[in-house]
């Protein structure tokens, strides 16, 4: 650890909220996380993008101290996930499971309570979670929102630094998803860290101040909403282009300023995949001979294929 | 915005890796409103004692005390050991419901989580042991001295911990409630092959050399030798050897599973 030791600075100012460096974890000979480094600052909402199996909730366990990375350092704070947790800096919330069926809820509260050094009242943490009406019911007769709201009582009971959300939002309405996010945003202000996990865009590029998105294992980009979303709303022109030759294809592959990620021909029809497709359609109705013109867009399943391969040839020019 | 209002070096570890009485409280209620475990553990063992320890040649000599009283050593060892292992077995079911995962975002230390379970085994066992011998005064037919009667008691509660690590192996090997179905039975077929329900009087006959070699034999032996005065030296090893058997299976499949916890 090169990490300056809390006890011995008592200041925490400039120190990550979370610290990743050169991170891998495999399991056998899946590779889940081959190489992130990623530094989270204090009172940041960030949202970690990738669909299933891209490493999220891997990257998430080690932040938690759940699982160790095979290379890597992870610190929280500047100190060790596990003694992060034993301090009740870090709390996460969880999709499904983590409840005991035949507590109630009161009861559930209070445990978790019971194990921390530092920690607010059953009572209010209650209050705050609006379940109090429910206190005295076990836990299996609560309903999948009310177990979630259950949940996050549970998490902030030690008013933690850090708190890390798994799809937080599955299975909210948009009303439980509106309410759910601005008191995330009211505790962030408080200088509180977020970290969630998602697959939708809309989500992360709504409620994040910075999305990070992650695919196969890698970081692929990192940025404020409206860059990632860039990165996503590339479009595909679509176009009837008779006797097109390589010179043509090629000079479809470098319009200025276009911003062109590759063109491929079917028969007559020419697709060129871009991030203005305004360009495109310009320069083909203006230049070309091309008729039919259709514009889609890429979607963020293809955004990340391309981002993704776009890693992979890097990689192989590398080596 | 930027400034963080939660300061962390104010932040403590709790003491005894978590260690309270609150869990424990909890966990012990808990126990207490399953009707299942009272009626196996609690209502069951005596009843049995009732219907056993009241039959043909009950106040015949047995040791320092009569058959009434050996029957009531069987049978609250017989309870404390089912109300163990189905404490033992909780805690694959907890794993299996995401709790351990959940109770691992807190500073509780998994060897506090483990002796909690075990404290509540020997807890309910005590139970179980205390209502069987309630039984037997009430009864009045049991008749041995005070202190051996007590001495009775007390290692067949430390017996039980044998089984609680017994119940946290099966937990594992069966998933979910199903692993009571298989602890109940295969207790009570323990019970009748090691000399619990059914004492072997021929020590020549086969059945009383396979009894010898199951996991209910040692403890049985052990719990009711302040009654019988006598301790043979193979019933001690077969209880350690059975408890490190069982330690064992508990541990190695507790490890596979924390592979990714």
């Amino acid at each position: 650890m090169t990490q300056t030791q809390l006890s011995q600075t008592g200041a925490t100012a400039g120190v990550p909220a979370v610290s990743l460096s050169g991170v891998t974890k495999d399991f056998g000979d899946v590779h889940a996380v081959r190489g992130v480094d990623l530094q989270l600052q204090q009172g940041e909402i960030v949202a970690f993008l990738g669909p299933n199996g891209a490493g999220k909730t891997t990257t998430i366990d080690m932040v938690l101290g759940l699982s160790r990375p095979t290379s890597g350092e992870v610190s929280v704070l500047g100190l060790e996930p596990r003694q992060a947790i034993a301090r009740g800096l870090v709390s996460a919330v969880m999709q499904t499971g983590g409840l005991i069926k035949d507590l109630t809820v009161r009861e559930t509260v209070a445990y978790t309570a019971s194990l921390f050094a530092n920690t607010k009242p059953v009572d209010e943490v209650l209050a705050n979670a609006g379940i109090t009406g429910i206190a005295d019911r076990k836990v299996a007769k609560c309903s999948g929102g009310e177990q979630q709201r259950l949940r996050f009582a549970m998490a902030l009971l030690p008013d933690p630094a850090i708190l890390l959300l798994d799809e937080p939002t599955t299975g909210m309405d948009v009303e439980g998803r509106r309410t759910f996010w601005s008191a995330i945003r009211r505790d962030a202000e408080q200088g509180r860290t977020v970290l969630f996990a998602t697959h939708y865009l809309e989500e992360a590029d709504q409620y994040a101040d910075r999305i990070v998105l992650i695919s196969q294992g890698r970081i692929v980009a990192d940025g404020s909403g409206s860059e990632i979303r860039a990165l996503a709303a590339g479009r595909s022109v679509r176009a009837t282009l008779p006797h097109a030759d390589a010179d043509r294809l090629a000079s479809l592959s470098s319009i200025p300023g276009a911003g062109v990620d590759g063109v491929e021909l079917r028969g007559d029809t020419v697709i060129v995949h871009a991030k203005d497709s305004d360009a495109v359609a310009r320069y083909l109705l203006t230049e070309t001979d091309a008729r039919n013109l259709e514009i889609t867009s890429k979607g963020l399943e293809d955004a990340f294929l391309s981002l993704t391969h776009l890693h992979d040839a890097d990689e192989g020019d590398q080596s | 915005m930027t400034s963080a209002t939660i300061d962390p070096t104010a932040r403590k570890v709790p003491p005894y890796g978590g260690f309270n009485t609150t869990i424990l409280g909890i966990e012990i209620k808990r126990m207490l409103r399953n009707r299942r475990t009272i009626f196996f553990t609690l209502v069951f063992p005596a009843g049995l004692f009732f219907a056993f320890g009241g039959t043909e040649g009950w106040n015949d000599r047995a040791g320092h005390g009569n058959v009434a009283a050996y029957i009531m050593v069987s049978m609250a060892l017989y309870g404390a050991a089912l109300t163990a292992a189905s404490s033992g077995a909780m805690v694959a079911m907890e794993r299996a419901m995401g709790w351990s995962r959940q109770l691992r975002l807190t500073p509780l230390s998994p060897v506090v989580y483990i002796s909690i379970k075990a404290i509540v085994a020997l807890v309910m066992g005590a139970l179980a042991v205390l209502v069987v011998n309630v039984a037997g005064l009430a009864q009045g037919k049991p008749d041995m001295p005070v202190g051996r009667w007590v001495a009775c008691a007390v290692l067949a509660v430390l017996c039980t911990l044998v089984f609680a690590a017994l119940g946290v192996f099966v937990g594992y090997l069966v998933p979910g409630e199903n692993a009571m179905q298989i602890l109940g039975p295969g207790l009570a077929l323990m019970s009748f092959l090691g000399n619990v329900f059914i004492p072997i009087d021929d020590h020549t006959s086969l059945i009383w050399h396979i009894a010898q070699w199951t996991p209910m034999f040692g403890v049985a032996e052990i719990t009711r030798a302040p009654l019988t005065g006598e301790l043979p030296w193979y019933a001690v090893v077969n209880a350690l050897g059975w408890l490190i058997v069982f330690v064992l299976g508990a541990a190695w499949r507790m490890s596979k599973d924390t592979a990714r916890v």
